[in-house]
């Protein structure tokens, strides 16, 4: 790993051992070297990287404060719009734009003086649990490069593995941050809807989406946390009250809070054997360290993924409409406009995408709404009751991330269903808007990595990162 | 036989709101400026970009509802209405369906109540230029898009099928835009875009409840194009039911050249907007505060006006819709009726309506930027009311009073222009004229009616020589009846 | 919510097999899409599909619409919506200007521009 974690590098940054210049450089000299094998990144801006890291240290020479992540290398998912930097969501359609604006995120980060070494590869506009939906490729898992990293922040995910960088930022629709965490054998956070703001997030389901980081512990996550997190006005669905920041509380132990073991989620359809042992072993270090657990009933957690394959493409269809080369991006030219439109989006969309925005247009379409997109809503609905039962008498939930390890690449591709299923364990906190992340716990017996899924309430961030790090800890 | 038919109209008026900025973004809400000069990441519907709702656009919404006596719900939601065109940024438009911000209410058009279905607020469309081919749509070479005017915030008002003729339904549009400028919500010009109306027309029998087929007209863009394609829309229907054809439910266009809707020559377009909660915005549920703030800012609306000055004043509807819709004309009326003295508010009001609307017309100024103040006016009317004037002097030095910027005191003293009304003075000039013309003053009173009136005006026509024209007419009237 | 076509607008004919309602949920749940659905889909998309895309599509979407219908069997009565998953409301921002985009910026991401404005082939259809 170059250079250690997050807080060991800023740590060293801003005391002056290393400058922001020489971690930078090391960084892209590992993706120069090695990323040939995983395909983690699509564009790696080594000038602008080159020059950030220059004004930190200039900051740190005038001394002044640098930041919290001082000279540490990031990785930004290419869906998270930079600003002059090519942002191409893995997609033709918009393969070579530049964005005149950048994220919220990327401000906060760079305002911190976190450096962003390279754009990640993605399943195509963020559609797909393998990043094998990607226009320009497959990333491969670091762990085992014949197989998927998950997805859709498999590049992001690949980049933190393979040690290219310490910090990679994802987005998390259904399980997207998480479940490619847990296949890489890495931290992914998925924080409570509206914590982190969505503007320059180029939107995949805007009610489901949020930001998120993945990193090799529990503290560079919380770091990096309390660094995006916090209220936004360009997001009119932002959280408007500041976070309690994550870093002061890590280590505040356990004692006092109530773990329950989901039952759906422990026994859902295509759960590994190992994987559950996983989810029992971190559920007794839990209780080992002072946690009270038990098992807890979601019933409606079942329903979840029919609901989510209804709403997430719904919401996407109509945020994908955009793209019908006027403005920006592809344009295969038409005798009329509307021709332009059609041959633009059948030549620049790949096929995942397609499938699901003719889902999405089938489900909100006139005589459909009530039956599919409004019954969705409903479950919704009671997906979130049920959860807020389950929390009257638990602080956090336990389950596993992924109902599998790291997949061959090419298994899935042809089975659309069968890679929904990936998101089985995942997809219930998006629909409440819930905080969840995976934490590393072990591997299978193929030495594929294992992720065990610490799932809280909104806001709920503070007790989820205080039992993922007594999960951390334990992990074999 | 076929029975009596009736028109059966329902408008819907766009209306472009006067915010500082745009619907969902902090760009400006400017008419004119250079394309693509007033863009931002929100409004050109930039990949990752997000609408925050302005709250001025909320508030005018808001005294629209106030003056239109709509109910406001408790909440109001966005929601996406979703078809391709390439003004559309996003190709999604963000509107209000089923929860829009206000709901029946009601505006009286000359004594008739026209119900308000609703009002919701939607970003406005960019702006397309079709170029090359014929010069019209459907022969365009390209088209050009200028998004200036993309997240322009609207507020859509919805009638209900209340109107039974062209000219009541160009009265809603006038009444309506008043009330609009009234509580300041919008500048209202049809010519600039910022008032706009598309009509539903129908016809049916006199007497049913039913409605008939609706055939919906665009681009109509004045009140005599409005008034022109409804006439003509309700012709061709009554004309399609009279040889038995049914009226096919339609989008028609009216066509300002040859004056008639055509049909457009769309492709079989699935309307099917897909409307759904619009998840990036959250729902709008206005406190107590804010519609108290709205309901206070809406003052005394045209209508209420019209009545109040035409009690007061005792002038017609006539003279009071002019005072009303001329722009700050009323404002300077009432300014000038409190320094009035001896003349009457009729009075000013005849002068406003008169003289004083043909110079404004003229210079195009409004009345609050006239050189000459309202009590200026009033001064005038006072030296008509107490005889120093004879009216015909009196238009003369209004005449120079606004172009000059003279008060009329000044004039009448510069020019001496004081009428003489002074009794004595006239009496010996009477007595002058009528001694110096013994014949006719004779043949006066041995004349009959017709030689009477001829001679009279003979004498006045003296008298005023001997004054310079500036002998008080009625005084001379008497005075000449009393040596007569 | 009732969502789909604007009621005051022309009434769509669906299904091609000629009826036009939607029936009760668990009947639409069950119908299969059919090829003549999807092309109409594929046109509300502004998706021009090759007809083996339409073909593979109509078995993948019959196929994942089959799944979805266990959503669609679920008891529901008297459970409303969830639109946003926290009731967040009101929030608005003040009517001042903000920093807009440069127009040079702008257009040079555009596929074609000219005069200043985006520059696309003739627009055939009126606007709806």
């Amino acid at each position: 790993m170059s250079g250690g974690t997050a807080l060991e590098l800023a740590a060293s940054v801003r005391r002056g051992d290393r400058s922001a210049g020489a971690v930078v450089d090391e960084a892209l000299e590992a993706i120069a070297a090695r990323d040939g094998e995983v395909g983690a990144f699509l564009t790696v801006p080594g000038d602008e990287a080159r020059q950030a890291a220059g004004r930190v240290d200039e900051l740190i020479a005038q001394g002044d404060d640098p930041g919290p992540l001082a000279g540490v290398p990031v990785a930004l998912k290419d869906n998270l719009c930079t600003r002059g930097i090519p942002t191409s969501c893995a997609s033709r359609i918009l393969h070579g734009w530049r964005p005149p604006y950048s994220a919220t995120v990327v401000e906060r980060l760079a305002a911190a003086g976190a450096i962003p070494v390279g754009k990640t590869n993605l399943d195509e506009f963020a559609m797909g649990s393998s990043t094998e939906n990607s226009a320009f490729g497959p990333t491969r898992n670091p762990r085992d490069t014949t197989r998927v990293p998950g997805g859709s922040s498999g590049g992001s995910a690949a980049a933190v593995a393979a040690g290219f960088v310490s910090v990679g930022l994802g987005s998390d629709t259904g399980g997207s941050i998480r479940q490619p965490a847990s296949l890489c054998g890495v931290v992914g956070v998925k924080p409570t809807y509206g914590a982190v703001s969505r503007f320059g997030l180029v939107a995949f389901a805007s009610s489901l989406d949020q930001i998120g980081p993945l990193t090799t512990t529990v503290a560079d996550a919380a770091l990096v946390l309390d660094v995006i997190a916090g209220p936004d006005p360009a997001d009119s669905t932002s959280l408007p009250d500041a976070p309690e920041p994550l870093v002061p509380v890590l280590d505040a132990g356990v004692a006092d809070l109530r773990v329950g073991v989901v039952d759906e989620l422990v026994a859902a359809e295509g759960v590994q054997p190992d994987v559950r042992d996983a989810v029992e072993a971190a559920a007794v270090a839990l209780e080992a360290a002072g946690a009270s657990v038990d098992r807890v009933s979601v019933p409606s957690v079942e329903h979840a993924l029919s609901a989510y394959y209804l709403i997430a493409p719904a919401e996407a269809s109509s945020n994908l409409a955009r793209f019908d080369g006027v403005r920006y991006g592809l344009r295969v030219d038409g005798t009329d406009a509307a021709e332009m439109n059609a041959r633009t989006r059948d030549a620049g969309f790949g096929t995942e995408v397609k499938r699901r925005i003719m889902l999405g247009t089938y489900a909100l379409s006139a005589g459909y709404y009530d039956a599919y997109y409004g019954q969705a809503q409903r479950v919704r609905t009671l997906v979130i009751r049920e959860f807020a039962d389950a929390y009257r008498d638990h602080d956090v939930l336990l389950g596993p991330t992924s109902p599998t390890t790291a997949f061959p690449i090419g298994d899935r591709i042809d089975d659309p269903l069968a890679m929904y299923l990936s998101d089985v364990c995942t997809v219930p906190s998006n629909l409440s808007g819930h905080a969840a992340m995976s934490v590393p716990f072990g591997a299978d017996a193929e030495g594929l990595p294992i992720g065990v899924q610490v799932l809280a309430p909104a806001r709920g961030e503070p007790v989820m990162f205080r039992a993922a790090a007594i999960v951390e800890d334990a992990a074999p | 036989m076929s029975p009596d038919l009736e028109p059966v109209i329902g408008l819907e008026v766009h209306v472009e709101l006067a915010t500082v900025t745009k619907l969902f973004c902090g760009c400006p809400n400017e008419f004119g400026a250079e394309p693509n000069t007033n863009v931002c990441p929100v409004c050109l519907g930039l990949p990752g970009a997000l609408p925050v709702l302005n709250e001025r656009a909320v508030e005018f919404a808001l005294r629209v509802g106030a003056a239109l006596r709509c109910d406001v719900p408790e909440q109001s939601i966005f929601a996406r209405k979703n078809y391709f065109y390439p003004d559309m940024p996003k190709d999604f438009q963000i509107s209000q369906y089923e929860e829009p911000i206000c709901v029946d209410g009601v505006l009286e058009v000359d004594g008739t109540r026209i119900g308000i279905e609703r009002a919701h607020l939607e970003e406005d469309t960019g702006k397309t230029t079709h170029v090359g081919g014929g010069g019209r749509i459907h022969e365009a070479g390209h088209a050009l898009v200028d998004y200036n005017r993309a997240g322009v915030p609207l507020l859509e008002i919805v009638s209900r099928p209340d109107l039974r003729s062209p000219a009541q339904s160009r009265g809603y549009v006038e009444e309506l835009r008043g009330v609009l400028s009234a509580v300041g919500a919008s500048d209202v010009k049809m010519e600039e875009g910022s008032l706009r109306v598309d009509a539903n027309v129908s016809l049916r029998a006199v007497g049913s409840e039913e409605l008939g087929t609706k055939v919906e007209i665009k681009n109509m863009n004045s009140l005599r194009s409005l008034t022109r394609a409804l006439e003509f829309e309700i012709e061709r229907q009554r004309d399609l039911l009279a040889t038995g054809e049914r009226v096919v439910q339609e989008t028609r266009h009216w066509n300002e050249e040859d004056e008639r809707t055509h049909g457009m020559r769309s492709k079989e377009e699935a309307f099917d907007y897909r409307y759904f909660p619009e998840p990036d915005l959250v729902p709008l549920a206005p406190d107590e505060a804010l519609r108290a703030r709205a309901r206070d800012a809406v003052p005394e609306l045209p209508a209420a006006r019209r009545a109040r000055l035409a009690a007061a004043w005792e002038i017609t509807d006539a003279d009071a819709r002019l005072l009303v819709d001329v722009a700050g004309l009323a404002e300077y009326v009432e300014a000038a009726s409190l320094a009035l003295e001896t003349g009457t508010p009729r009075d000013l009001v005849n002068w406003a309506t008169g003289d004083l609307l043909g110079y404004l017309n003229e210079s195009a100024l409004a009345p609050g930027a006239l050189p000459l103040a309202p009590d200026g006016l009033a001064e005038l009317v006072d030296l008509v009311a107490d005889g120093t004037l004879s009216r015909n002097l009196a238009r003369d030095v209004l005449d120079e009073a606004l172009r000059e910027g003279k008060r009329p005191e000044q004039i009448v003293e510069e020019r001496e222009l004081a009428q003489v009304s002074d009794e004595s003075e006239l009496a010996d000039v009477l007595d002058q004229v009528v001694a110096e013309h013994p014949d006719e003053v004779a043949r006066y009173r041995d004349g009959d009616d017709k030689t009477k009136k001829k001679l009279r005006g003979f004498f006045m026509g003296r008298a005023m020589q001997a004054t310079r024209g500036q002998g008080n007419p009625q005084l001379l009237n008497r005075l000449l009846d009393e040596r007569l | 919510m009732i969502g789909g076509g604007d009621s005051r607008r022309p009434k769509l004919e669906l299904f091609r097999d000629g009826s036009d309602t939607p029936g009760t949920i668990a009947v639409v749940a069950g119908k299969r899409i059919s090829r003549a659905d999807v092309e109409h889909v594929a046109a509300l998309a502004r998706l021009a599909l090759a007809d083996d895309e339409i073909e593979r599509l109509t078995g993948e979407l019959g196929a994942i619409l089959d799944h979805a219908a266990r959503v669609a069997a679920l008891p529901t009565d008297g459970v409303p919506p969830t639109a946003h998953p926290f009731p967040l409301r009101n929030v608005l921002r003040p009517d001042e200007l903000s920093s807009t985009l440069e127009r040079d910026e702008v257009l040079a991401e555009a596929p074609a521009a000219e005069e200043g404005r985006f520059r696309v082939p003739p627009i055939l259809g009126d606007e709806p």
